[in-house]
């Protein structure tokens, strides 16, 4: 275990370096939050009997999204991890006494962690003044923050099998670029990091909600706003409990298999 | 000890026609075919052993290095390096080796190298007092005290190399396996990495075992050697016993003035220039004193030497004798 602290706090130290990127970030989901919080008033007004969530309860999700967008950014690839496949520098990292899977798995959690540590902080604080109902108001209650803090960690650990699912099928497909776009956009639309999944179609609701991608960011910030509570709440962990296991467990094997008949690639 | 026995290695390599026309029949079907990169490989290595282990380009040495290090799976064979399996027992395997890949970097490319030695020991809980005699003992021994503190990437690549093959051994390794060590090296770092291995092997009794086309390297360093060609093990032996059976020929180097000598039988031009030719004589043939006596008639000399076949060209024999 000390070894994956080990990358842990390597990585965690590096990503801190990028202070400019991160200020840079701030003032772009500032203004993204606004825009959107103000778009939703707009639709809000119009018809406020048809808007499937509390209007705080959504200005609570938009401004949590906002301020931990790194935390589960779809977007977010380790190059080094994935240049180590397609150029096969991963020669060096088999011949280490260590998992690869898990080590790949400390480095982008504390890459994650590290960028929103650094941007969620001003943005948390700024909404947090903001009128009622377009701020981020305190959470529903005890409980709900606490279910919010759990399932944001194993939100994280969801966010972060799947970037791992796409390091492993690069072993199989040798370009990553592919599998980055269409996992990308996936996850954007289905984890309701375009338009929360409460604003979907009745039926394609219940569908996303059940998918795996709802895991993500979906799940905690719809339970830090009271929008989720109570057997619904516990039952949609228990569900997020599960993908992480499957998601687990099928890396595992295809890793497996993939270093059986691993080639390094350029000699 | 390293047992190897029987081992057979096949890569699926994509192959198409050069042109647009062939890359999209690609599209729809692609075709492989199977290369044999190890045939059948035996040999063992014993506890303290240097081997050389050589072969043109493509006979399958770095794909042993790589099943012997546990990166690559082998299609069939066994193999035990100090009694465990490389690519069944993966982590603890590698925890007792060392390996240094003279084409890719270990080390990470923005921090101080003395970082990259800290994180080296952390994935291998070297005990600190453990790490801090090794460190101390590679710092003297490749002269690294300048350079631990300057970021990889501002190294030359001597002192990065240095840097890597210390990398290899903080945590003790029993086995070490270098390959190609001193490509694009200079002849002094060339020879400073040399003289480490020598004094590693003898020192700590490592095991050593080293892919180079460099045959000084396998000339200094080792005393046997595996010849590996089209992924078999063609020959087995130790440097002396294959120079008595290679090289019998001699080498005369003749400098003259005015026209080239005329040559008899027993004589073949390795190499000419105005003014100077490279001949070997075979002594079956014609012995060396009347080939000098028969050159001193012909032509006007202005300098002559007579030697031996060096490693090289013994190897360029064995490959064209082995046909690889």
């Amino acid at each position: 275990m000390k070894q994956y602290f080990t990358f842990f706090r390597i990585r965690f130290a590096a990503s801190l370096q990028y202070r400019a990127a991160a200020w840079a970030g701030v003032a772009t989901q500032f203004a993204w939050g606004s825009m959107l919080i103000s778009l939703y008033a707009a639709f809000y007004r119009a018809n406020p009997a048809d808007f499937p969530m509390e209007f705080s309860a959504l200005s609570s999700y938009i401004w949590l999204q906002q301020a931990f967008l790194a935390l589960y950014s779809s977007w977010f690839f380790d190059r080094d991890t994935l240049d180590s496949i397609t150029q096969g520098t991963i020669a060096y990292d088999l011949c280490r006494p260590v998992s690869l899977y898990w080590m790949w798995f400390w480095k982008d959690t504390a890459t994650r962690i590290a960028r929103a540590a650094l941007r969620c902080m001003p943005i948390l604080i700024f909404s947090a003044f903001l009128p009622a109902p377009y701020g981020l108001s305190l959470p529903a209650d005890g409980v709900s923050f606490l279910l919010f803090l759990l399932t944001m960690i194993l939100a994280l650990w969801m966010a972060n099998a799947f970037t791992l699912l796409i390091y492993i099928l690069c072993f199989y497909t040798m370009s990553p670029m592919g599998l980055r776009t269409l996992s990308t956009t996936a996850i954007e639309f289905l984890s309701g990091a375009l338009i929360p999944l409460p604003f979907l179609p009745d039926g394609f609701r219940q569908f996303c909600e059940l998918l795996p991608f709802a895991s993500m960011q979906n799940l905690p910030f719809r339970i830090y706003s009271g929008d989720l509570a109570g057997y619904e709440a516990v039952f949609f962990i228990f569900l997020q409990l599960f993908w992480i296991l499957c998601f687990t467990l099928l890396e595992q094997l295809l890793l497996k298999r993939a270093l059986k008949k691993v080639v390094v690639q350029g000699g | 000890m390293i047992a190897v026995k029987h081992v057979r290695k096949t890569f699926q390599v994509a192959r198409r026609d050069a042109g647009f026309r062939a890359a999209v029949k690609t599209l729809l079907h692609k075709q492989y075919d199977t290369v044999e990169a190890l045939k059948d490989i035996s040999f063992t290595i014993d506890d303290g052993e240097m081997v050389g282990y050589i072969g043109p380009n493509g006979a399958g040495k770095s794909s042993t290095i790589k099943i012997l290090s546990g990166i690559l799976t082998p299609d069939s064979g066994e193999c035990l390096v100090n009694e465990k399996t490389p690519w069944k027992e993966r982590i603890s395997h590698v925890a007792q080796i060392g390996v240094v890949f003279g084409q890719r970097s270990q080390l990470w490319w923005d921090v101080p190298v003395i970082d990259s030695f800290e994180l080296i020991r952390d994935i291998y809980k070297t005990p600190e007092a453990v790490y801090r005699k090794n460190l101390d003992e590679l710092t003297q021994m490749l002269q690294l005290s300048q350079i631990l503190k300057t970021p990889t990437r501002q190294l030359s690549l001597g002192q990065r190399m240095r840097c890597e093959i210390a990398a290899s051994l903080l945590h003790d390794p029993k086995v070490l396996f270098l390959d190609e060590p001193t490509i694009g090296l200079d002849a002094v770092s060339k020879i400073a990495v040399r003289e480490f291995i020598k004094e590693l092997n003898r020192k700590k009794g490592t095991t050593v075992i080293l892919t180079t086309h460099d045959m000084q390297d396998i000339e200094a360093l080792t005393s046997r050697i595996l010849l590996i060609g089209k992924g078999q093990i063609l020959l087995d032996g130790s440097l002396s016993q294959l120079k008595e059976t290679y090289s019998d020929q001699k080498q005369l180097t003749v400098a003259y003035s005015g026209s080239a000598p005329a040559l008899c039988p027993g004589m073949t031009v390795s190499s000419a220039q105005p003014g100077q030719l490279v001949l070997s004589v075979d002594p079956k043939v014609m012995s060396i004193s009347k080939a000098i006596s028969y050159l001193s008639e012909h032509a006007e000399i202005t300098d002559l030497s007579v030697s031996g076949a060096s490693t090289e060209e013994i190897v360029v024999q064995l490959y064209k004798e082995f046909r690889i």
